[in-house]
C-alpha cells in the first residue's frame, strides 16, 4: 500500500488514477498512523511553496514526513512534493523540509515562466537505484512538466536526470530511499506510467 | 527542449461533444470520453474541454464527464464554461482536470482569476480569450460566447490576467474559427510576444501547414483544433508527424 500525502494541495485524484491503472494499491490520507504503514510514500502537489509548508505544517505532518524519509521508507516527491523536500525555496523565501539539501530558486533564462508542457529529460550518471527507475524508459524521453521554480541540490550526484528549460536543471533526483521529479508522472503517457511503476514494484521487492 | 503542443479541444453541450462553426451551428461530434482516450492514444498532448452552454444544470453532467476522463487518460487536461467562483473552479479540479479555463466570468470578475491563482496556483488558471478583430491592428474581447464586444482590446486584457495570476491564454479568434482557413497569425503572434505566459492558439485549423504556421509565425506555444480531429481529416499523430518534418519540437 503506498500511502499518497493529502495536504490540501494538487491534484490528487490523478495520482490515485494512475496508481489504479498500474494496479498498485494506494491510500489518500493525511493520517501518521497511515502514513508510518504504508510500504512508500508519494507527496504530490501543484501551487506555491509558501502554502504547501503551511498546509503540512497546519496538519502536523512535517516531522513526521521528515522521521519517516529519514528511517528510509521509500519516497516520491512529484513537483512541488519535490521542491518542499529541499531546504529553502526561493518563492516567498520559505523554509521546506530540508530532507535534502539545497535550494529552489526561479528561471530566469526562459521568458516564458511556468513551463508548461513536454519536455525531455536526459539521465546523468547510472547508479543501480536509477536504472531501475528508469528501466523501460529510453533517455530523452518526454515528461509533462508545470513549473515555475526548480531544485539545486547542494550534492550534484544526486541529480538523476536534467531537463534544459533555458538553463539546465534537476528533473529526478535519487538518493538512498528519495526519489523526487519535477515532472508529472501521472501525466505523462507511457513514460511516466512505466516510472511509477517502477518505483512501485522496487518497494514491493 | 520543450515540445510545442497538439491540444485536441472536445466542445460540449449536455455531455455530448459538439463543434461549432463560428460559434453558432453545431454537429454532433461525439462521446467525450471515447474521443478523449482516442486523442490521448494517438499522441494528444493535452486536452481541453469546454461546456459551452454551461448552465447550472448541466454542471452534473459535467463533473461526470471529467471524474470518468481522468480515469481513462494519461495526459493532462482543462475544462471551462461557466466558471464563476472558486468553488466552481475547485469542483471541477476534484473530479480530476488539472487545470481550469475562465472566460466570461474573469472578465466580469477579475477578482476570480487572483482567487483561483491564490487557491490552486497560477499554472491551473488559464484565461481563454475570444477576441474579434474590430479594425486594422485592434481586436476586442468578445464574451458571453462571442456574441458581446466588450470594447476592451484582447492584448490589454490578456495582459492584466497574466498581472492577476493566468498561468497560460487560450486564445481563440472568432474571426477564423471554423473557417479552416488558419490560424490568426497576426493576433496570436502580438499577443504571444507581449505575455510571458504560453500562448495556445485556437481557432481556424484546417492544412498541416496551419499548424506549422502559427506555431513558427504566430510564436504560439501550443495549437488547439477541434473539427480536423473529430471528423478524421487528421489523426493527431498525422500533425505531429507532419511538424517533426518541419523541425518543430515534438514530443514522439
Amino acid at each position: 500500500m503506498i500511502a499518497i500525502i493529502d495536504y490540501g494541495i494538487g491534484n490528487l485524484a490523478s495520482i490515485t488514477n494512475a496508481l489504479n491503472k498500474l494496479n498498485i494499491k494506494s491510500i489518500i490520507t493525511d493520517d501518521v498512523d497511515e502514513m508510518k504503514k504504508a510500504s512508500g510514500l508519494i507527496l504530490p502537489g501543484v501551487g506555491a511553496a509558501g502554502e504547501g509548508m503551511k498546509n503540512i505544517k497546519e496538519r502536523k505532518l512535517d516531522k513526521v514526513l521528515i522521521e519517516t524519509v529519514k528511517r528510509g521508507k521509500p519516497f516520491l516527491g512529484i513537483c512541488l512534493g519535490m521542491q518542499l523536500l529541499f531546504e529553502k525555496s526561493e518563492e516567498g523565501q520559505v523554509e521546506c523540509l530540508g530532507v535534502l539539501k539545497g535550494m529552489v530558486k526561479k528561471f530566469r533564462k526562459e521568458r516564458k515562466v511556468p513551463q508548461i508542457g513536454w519536455n525531455q529529460i536526459k539521465y546523468q550518471k547510472q547508479k543501480m537505484n536509477t536504472l531501475q527507475l528508469f528501466s523501460g524508459i529510453p533517455n530523452d524521453s518526454y515528461f509533462y512538466f508545470v513549473n515555475s521554480y526548480y531544485c539545486i541540490p547542494e550534492d550534484s550526484s544526486i541529480i538523476a536526470a536534467k531537463t534544459i528549460y533555458g538553463e539546465d536543471f534537476a528533473s529526478v533526483v535519487v538518493q538512498k530511499n528519495i526519489v523526487a521529479t519535477q515532472f508529472h508522472p501521472e501525466k505523462s503517457g507511457k513514460a511516466g506510467f512505466n516510472l511509477l511503476g517502477n518505483f512501485a514494484r522496487n518497494l514491493l521487492c | 527542449m520543450l515540445a510545442k503542443r497538439i491540444i485536441p479541444c472536445l466542445d460540449m453541450t449536455e455531455g455530448k461533444v459538439v463543434k461549432g462553426i463560428q460559434f453558432v451551428t453545431f454537429r454532433d461530434a461525439g462521446d467525450p470520453v471515447e474521443l478523449a482516450q482516442r486523442y490521448d492514444l494517438q499522441g494528444a498532448d493535452e486536452l481541453v474541454f469546454l461546456d459551452i452552454t454551461a448552465t447550472v444544470e448541466n454542471r452534473n453532467i459535467l463533473v461526470d464527464v471529467v471524474r470518468k476522463t481522468a480515469e481513462k487518460v494519461t495526459i493532462p487536461f482543462s475544462v471551462g464554461g461557466g466558471i464563476r467562483t472558486v468553488s466552481d473552479m475547485k469542483l471541477i479540479l476534484r473530479a480530476g482536470a488539472d487545470k481550469v479555463s475562465v472566460n466570461t466570468g474573469a472578465f466580469k470578475n477579475p477578482q476570480l482569476i487572483t482567487d483561483c491563482a491564490n487557491a490552486f496556483g497560477s499554472q491551473c488558471v488559464v484565461l481563454s480569450l475570444d477576441a474579434r478583430k474590430v479594425k486594422e491592428g485592434r481586436w476586442n474581447v468578445f464574451i458571453n460566447g462571442g456574441r458581446t464586444d466588450t470594447g476592451i482590446s484582447a492584448i490589454e486584457w490578456s495582459k492584466t490576467a497574466v498581472s492577476l495570476g493566468a498561468g497560460e491564454i487560450l486564445l481563440t479568434s472568432i474571426d477564423t474559427d471554423g473557417t479552416k482557413d488558419g490560424f490568426n497569425i497576426e493576433l496570436t503572434k502580438k499577443v504571444s510576444e507581449k505575455l510571458s505566459v504560453p500562448i495556445i492558439a485556437s481557432g481556424g485549423a484546417g492544412k498541416l501547414d496551419d499548424f506549422v504556421k502559427v506555431l513558427k509565425e504566430g510564436k504560439a506555444d501550443a495549437a488547439l483544433a477541434a473539427s480536423v480531429f473529430h471528423f478524421g481529416e487528421y489523426t493527431i499523430s498525422e500533425v505531429k508527424n507532419y511538424l517533426k518534418k518541419k523541425n518543430i519540437p515534438i514530443r514522439n
